[in-house]
């Protein structure tokens, strides 16, 4: 099998979020998919207590030959893939570089200490404002209200995978992306997991 | 025959090389990390033949894989750091009688504790029992090195301990699949020859003076082997200006380390698979190419003693070393390791200047960064019983004002030491010690203690190690209550079946040995309350505090939110009626967002009123009886 080119070797994608959001089937799914090209794709994620409200990320590093670290160092992030932008600015602040991109989806989700009036949640302008700055090229999107259009919020973590396919950053094809939803989640689910999908491209792909 | 390269997570990657040895019986018990590895060759049991549990705890499990061993069926019992203590008193006795068919001990750390209360080290217990370790350092690596393992085991017939960690079960990479062969061969144990006939006789580790000399032998037939494994590698120069001795998924960090500080040139790299006990000879080879030595490990210096043993014994041939690693702080001596603690600590010894980003953007990065690092501190899920069950024995225990408080337990409950469960934990140990530490401050009083006490244990947690706690409390007349968080499951490693449960962990039906049953046949008291009816639930935990003269035990019973029935269901629709909610007028504080603090609810900054965020609300309806107003309604959902 030719093995697909890509832009960096390895390429460190972070899908990041709250627990719940449906992190771990995103970067597994994609993962597959880059898989399926003939790519090595090395995936760290957190499980177990850290699911619980807490901030959640995986780590993607995909590349022509062998497995990488699962944790990307410092300052090494290519792509951020955040399903909250808290999270996006997390992310940033430790693994950006002046390179980075970053496809955000733009409803909050306020922490425990936010809801209980301990800390404030930044405001929206100042948070895209900050995420900008740490930024090379950056996409944010209604990517929940769109899923709720679609019929549940878990369709977010799709809808960015549809973005961030259409960055072109990384050879994920809508055929390919339809194999793999048809293998992990059945046929019943595929046109479903495709709108959201192609919702996310034509966000980013225009 | 090979199949194509998938990527697998490095506990699929332990079942599919079990798998391919073609094991027969698995059992564990469940525990992040290594949950995945049990419940992946249960999916797999009817396909290939096996027989899979899970065991009501760690040493049960190991009894059970021995047994199999034993009658001639490969086996695997798999659990995290803290279970092998649980099993360490089995696990000394089964080291020194041995085993027969081929038996694997998967042990899966969690270095920086990111989902445990510890970050124990179970690699010890190799060195401690005198059993031979292995340490998969990659995805790959953990098929084929758990595959071989049991030949390993076959081979000097004893046990093969194969530890992984939280960075390799949990992370996922490419791994081409084998072949899994055709169950074969009748279970039988034979125990017909003598006590000496480690193939036929009775089975013991005694008598100990023959039997230790025997265990001994065979972990010198394992070093022998380990000489010449395949899964001990160097990569370097034939004369680099340093030596790393790494083992695990520390390797990879070695890997990446170097190749940011482009320093592979100057560095060699010595990757152990076997690491207990080591090889000398091989490991002879390699300290004799330089002068400086890096040990790169996790958690305790396991690795870093040994090597320096042996570098010690071997001293007249290689001349003295100068070493690195975590005994003189290269290393940090707590907490999981990265890539870039690794490259510091290369940068450092070899004198390397690195900047992985521009000063500038570092610097932008770091003024950014306290409002990044708000924390998010873990909480409850929407529509979580525990969120309703500890707000309930808060109010209690307020009510009794005796400053009574309540003993932890391990599981999704042991949050409630933290503000989402309203801090009411005030000890959080091991499994089954919150009813074995109650029933230790019930006794007290004699001491003029008047504080009443309660323990909580979740409804696996209960089997695992609280009966015998209950036992002990009810014998001694100790004063105290136990609170059962029934939420229907193992929940927080994912839902896996235990003693109550009306399937096992195949799916097959299995009949459930209930908790009431179990407790008043000890002679204790119960209660059984949801409690999401908060009314009902206060009542009753107000009762067992009212009266401790005998054991009482309170269920509170109601399914996880994230369980397989209540998953993606929504009972009520719950909105908040701005006229009825005071907001900041009301005399109340904010109690819904302030104090219940569950993730569903938002605080209208705009309104100055409480909202419910309809994305995250589970629809449970418990925070519409906390509103003092009643201005939370909920409302069935057709």
């Amino acid at each position: 099998m030719a093995t697909a080119k890509l832009i960096h070797d390895p390429y460190n994608l972070i899908i990041t979020g709250v627990g719940g959001q449906g992190n771990v089937l995103a970067s597994r799914m994609l993962g597959n998919v880059l898989t399926s090209q003939g790519l090595w794709v090395t995936i760290g994620e957190t499980f177990g207590a850290s699911q619980r409200g807490g901030s959640v990320m995986s780590h993607l590093r995909v590349s022509a030959d062998g497995s990488w670290s699962p944790q990307i160092p410092e300052g090494k992030a290519h792509m951020v893939l955040a399903l909250e932008p808290l999270e996006a600015l997390r992310v940033l602040v430790k693994y950006g570089n002046p390179q980075a991109k970053a496809i955000v989806n733009s409803r909050p989700i306020l922490p425990v200490a936010a809801i209980s009036g301990k800390a404030e949640y930044p405001a929206t302008e100042e948070l895209e404002g900050m995420l900008a700055q740490l930024t090379a090229q950056r996409w944010s999107i209604p990517a929940t209200e769109k899923a709720m259009e679609l019929g549940a919020s878990i369709f977010a973590n799709i809808i960015m995978i549809g973005a961030l396919a259409a960055t072109g950053d990384l050879p994920v094809s809508r055929e390919g992306f339809e194999a793999e939803l048809l293998r992990a989640l059945g046929p019943a689910k595929v046109p479903t997991n495709l709108e959201a999908y192609d919702l996310g491209a034509a966000m980013v792909g225009g | 025959m090979q199949g194509q390269r998938r990527t697998m997570m490095g506990n699929q990657a332990i079942t599919q090389g079990a798998l391919e040895a073609g094991v027969r019986v698995a059992a564990g018990y469940p525990g992040t990390p290594s949950s995945e590895i049990i419940q992946n060759l249960a999916n797999a049991a009817d396909e290939h033949g096996l027989y899979v549990e899970w065991s009501i705890n760690e040493k049960v499990s190991l009894e059970v894989a021995a047994a199999a061993s034993l009658a001639g069926l490969r086996s695997l019992c798999a659990m995290k750091q803290n279970g092998v203590n649980v099993a360490s008193d089995f696990l000394l006795h089964l080291a020194g009688s041995g085993i027969r068919a081929g038996m694997v001990l998967v042990h899966c750390d969690d270095p920086g504790a990111l989902s445990s209360v510890n970050e124990g080290e179970s690699r010890h217990f190799a060195r401690m029992l005198e059993l031979p370790l292995l340490e998969p350092s990659d995805f790959q690596e953990a098929k084929d090195m758990t595959k071989w393992a049991f030949e390993l085991s076959e081979e000097i017939g004893n046990l093969v301990m194969l530890r992984s960690v939280t960075r390799l079960s949990h992370a996922s990479g490419g791994v081409v699949p084998g072949t899994i062969p055709a169950p074969q061969g009748k279970a039988r144990f034979d125990h017909h020859g003598t006590l000496l006939d480690k193939g036929h006789g009775p089975v013991s580790s005694s008598p100990v003076a023959y039997k230790h000399r025997l265990q001994q032998e065979k972990l010198a037939r394992a070093v022998e082997l380990f000489e010449d494994s395949p899964f001990n590698s160097y990569v370097g120069p034939e004369s680099p200006e340093l030596l790393v001795i790494t083992s695990s998924i520390c390797n990879l960090y070695v890997k990446e380390a170097l190749a940011l500080l482009d320093a592979s040139g100057r560095v060699g790299v010595l990757k152990l698979g076997t690491t207990w006990p080591l090889p000398p000879k091989l490991l002879q080879r390699h300290l004799e190419r330089c002068d400086r030595v890096l040990v790169v490990e996790e958690v305790i210096p396991f690795l870093e003693e040994n090597v320096k043993i042996a570098a010690a014994e071997m001293a007249g041939e290689i001349g003295a070393k100068r070493f690195f690693g975590k005994r003189d702080g290269t290393l940090p001596a707590q907490g999981e390791l990265n890539p870039d603690l690794v490259l510091k600590a290369l940068a450092g010894i070899l004198d390397l200047p690195y900047q992985a980003r521009p000063k500038q953007y570092d610097r932008l990065a770091q003024e950014l960064a306290p409002q990044a690092t708000q924390e998010r501190d873990l909480a409850f899920c929407p529509g979580c019983p525990h969120r309703a069950s500890f707000w309930s024995l808060k109010e209690a225990l307020a009510l009794d004002a005796r400053d009574g408080f309540i003993c932890g337990d391990i599981g999704c409950y042991s949050l409630a030491m933290r503000p989402t469960g309203y801090g009411m934990l005030k000890t959080l140990l091991a499994m089954g010690s919150g009813a074995g530490m109650a029933s230790g401050f019930g006794q007290f009083g004699r001491f003029g203690m008047d504080q009443p006490v309660m323990a909580v244990s979740g409804d696996s947690t209960f089997y695992h190690a609280v009966i015998p706690a209950l036992i002990n409390a009810v014998h001694q007349k100790s004063p105290m209550s136990l609170v059962v968080l029934d939420n229907s499951g193992t929940a927080m490693t994912g839902f896996q079946p235990h003693p109550g449960t009306e399937a096992n962990a195949m799916g097959h039906p299995v009949p459930p040995v209930g908790i009431e049953a179990i407790c008043r046949s000890l002679g204790a008291e119960v209660t059984v309350c949801d409690p999401f009816d908060l009314e009902a639930t206060q009542t009753a935990a107000l009762a067992l505090l009212a009266d401790q003269s005998t054991a009482k035990v309170l269920i509170l019973r109601q399914a996880c939110a994230l369980s397989p029935q209540r998953k993606g269901t929504k009972p009520y629709d719950v909105k908040v009626d701005p006229e009825k909610c005071l907001g900041d007028q009301c005399g109340c504080n904010r109690l819904c967002t302030r104090v219940f603090g569950c993730p569903g609810l938002a605080w209208e900054k705009q309104s100055g009123k409480a909202r419910i965020d309809e994305v995250i609300c589970a629809g449970c309806g418990v925070c519409a009886s906390v509103c003092p107003q009643g201005a939370i309604i909920k409302s069935e959902r057709a």
